[in-house]
């Protein structure tokens, strides 16, 4: 670690780094509604999307929380109310404590857990407590219904994706998230170190199972049968309206943008650029800038591959209940145990 | 403080952070929104109909065996990751070791596929 040239005290970090991650939750968020949610969703269904709040509707965004602050916060008489009112904050909660493991430069990081992956995976499901509680304590059919098939996808859909990273890990050696970036950034293909070596190049399957069982963790269609409009009512949020309903809007965005940053700092190298362009051997020779462009590269990464998420979101129909767990439980856990093999004899034979 | 103990602390502030968000915007929604309610707008959403019965309505028993299936094979993560950070320091008898045990829990999923524990009825 290259230091900084004056000291900040402990508490002083700490505002930082909880201000940094306040930014780093919602700024993505922020811009994922509006660029896909809002405009390349309008753009692929031949309309214009918000227009008027600003230029090309900008200020959107502000509207609609001053939308929703007016909203009346209702809680139906039948409803567990004290936990009704804990749900949402549960899934922003877990969504806070995600982003605590991203590395966003070389000393630009919020914790530097040796066994930073094995957080991020326990910490992912936090979320599903969130929502088994608002679909349980909501005293609705529609919302019990939507809050157990919530609960069982988002359990089926972990599996694929703890042992997806496996794969990763074996190549990098390490379960620490700055030695995974810094693992693809200096590794060579075939003696050739002018492009590092990304894990999806490498971990390719691994990637799509990845990205598969992010996309079912995230319940975006194909995989929102939790909260199919047309069948359940948005299952475990049909009762809820106001901030509370924004809250687990903000949370589901911010989730899907924290997500697309931990699959870019294990398959598409991080906040890094080659170590080889600048001459840097490990960790402890980059320059200090990349605190800057980390985070900008890493963002630019984040877009990427939220814009897959949403791509394949606007783009198919959902599965059925039962389709959707044969999908994870017959498909993807054979071929991820499958690629844990091949990638372990691989890495031992060479 | 060591540093082990401060990226702890750290997870503790981002906890705090959260929780002080929501209520921060929670609280403001609360000046701001009117509150008006009535009978019919407290009765549970049940596409316009009155309401059947009781919210809390038995489901299914099929998400007992996932969770449980889901279980078995989370705690095989927990012994794939430790062996996974130094695959190259076991060599080929880790290699082997742990193809045993793959094989081991696949022979688990088998068997619950066979029963017939894997479709959804």
């Amino acid at each position: 670690m290259s230091t900084l040239a004056f000291e900040i005290p402990y508490w002083g970090q700490s505002l930082l780094r909880v201000l940094g991650g306040i930014v780093a939750v919602l700024l993505p968020a922020g811009t994922i509604v509006y660029v896909f949610l809002f405009k390349m969703m309008s753009f692929m269904q031949s309309r214009l999307g918000p227009m008027e709040a600003g230029p090309y509707g900008s200020m959107q965004l502000l509207a609609e929380v001053g939308k929703w602050m007016q909203k009346e916060d209702l809680i139906p008489e039948n409803a567990d109310a004290k936990i009704y009112k804990i749900a949402p904050v549960i899934v922003l909660l877990s969504t806070f404590l995600l982003v605590v493991v991203v590395p966003f430069g070389p000393d630009a990081w919020f914790t530097n857990f040796q066994a930073g992956v094995f957080y991020a995976l326990a910490i992912g499901s936090v979320s599903v407590i969130g929502i088994l509680v608002a679909g349980w304590s909501s005293a609705n059919k529609y919302s019990l219904l939507g809050g157990l098939r919530a609960a069982g996808q988002l359990i089926a859909y972990e599996l694929p994706m703890v042992l997806a990273v496996v794969g990763v890990v074996i190549q990098a050696g390490s379960m620490n998230l700055q030695q995974i970036v810094v693992a693809q950034n200096t590794f060579e293909i075939f003696g050739w170190n002018g492009l590092g070596m990304p894990f999806v190049v490498t971990q390719f399957v691994g990637f799509l199972i990845f990205m598969i069982a992010v996309q079912a963790e995230l319940t975006q269609a194909p995989f929102d049968m939790p909260i199919a409009e047309s069948e359940l009512v948005s299952g475990y949020m049909t009762e809820y309206s106001g901030f509370r309903f924004l809250i687990f809007f903000i949370g589901e965005f911010a989730t899907a943008g924290v997500f697309a940053f931990i699959a870019s700092v294990l398959f598409l190298g991080g906040w890094g650029i080659p170590f080889s362009w600048f001459g840097w051997e490990t960790v402890d020779d980059v320059d200090d800038w990349m605190n800057i462009a980390g985070p900008g590269i890493m963002f630019a990464k984040m877009m990427l591959l939220v814009g897959i998420i949403m791509w394949v979101r606007f783009s198919y129909p959902r599965f059925r209940e039962d389709q959707l767990q044969r999908f994870a439980w017959k498909v993807l856990i054979p071929i991820s145990l499958l690629n844990i093999a091949v990638t372990a004899i691989l890495k031992v034979a060479f | 403080m060591s540093l082990f103990l401060r990226d702890y602390l750290t997870i503790v502030w981002f906890g705090l952070a959260a929780v002080l968000l929501a209520g921060l915007l929670l609280g403001l929604a609360a000046v701001v929104r009117p509150s008006k309610p009535n009978k019919d707008k407290l009765m549970a959403y049940e596409s316009g109909v009155d309401p059947v019965g009781h919210g809390w309505s038995q489901s299914q028993v099929r998400y007992y065996v996932f969770a449980l299936l889901f279980v078995i094979f989370d705690v095989e993560a927990v012994f794939i990751f430790p062996w996974a950070t130094s695959v190259e320091r076991y060599g080929w008898f880790g290699v082997v070791t742990m193809l045993i045990f793959i094989v081991l829990l696949l022979d688990g999923l088998v068997y619950a596929w066979k029963r017939g524990l894997l479709r959804w009825v």
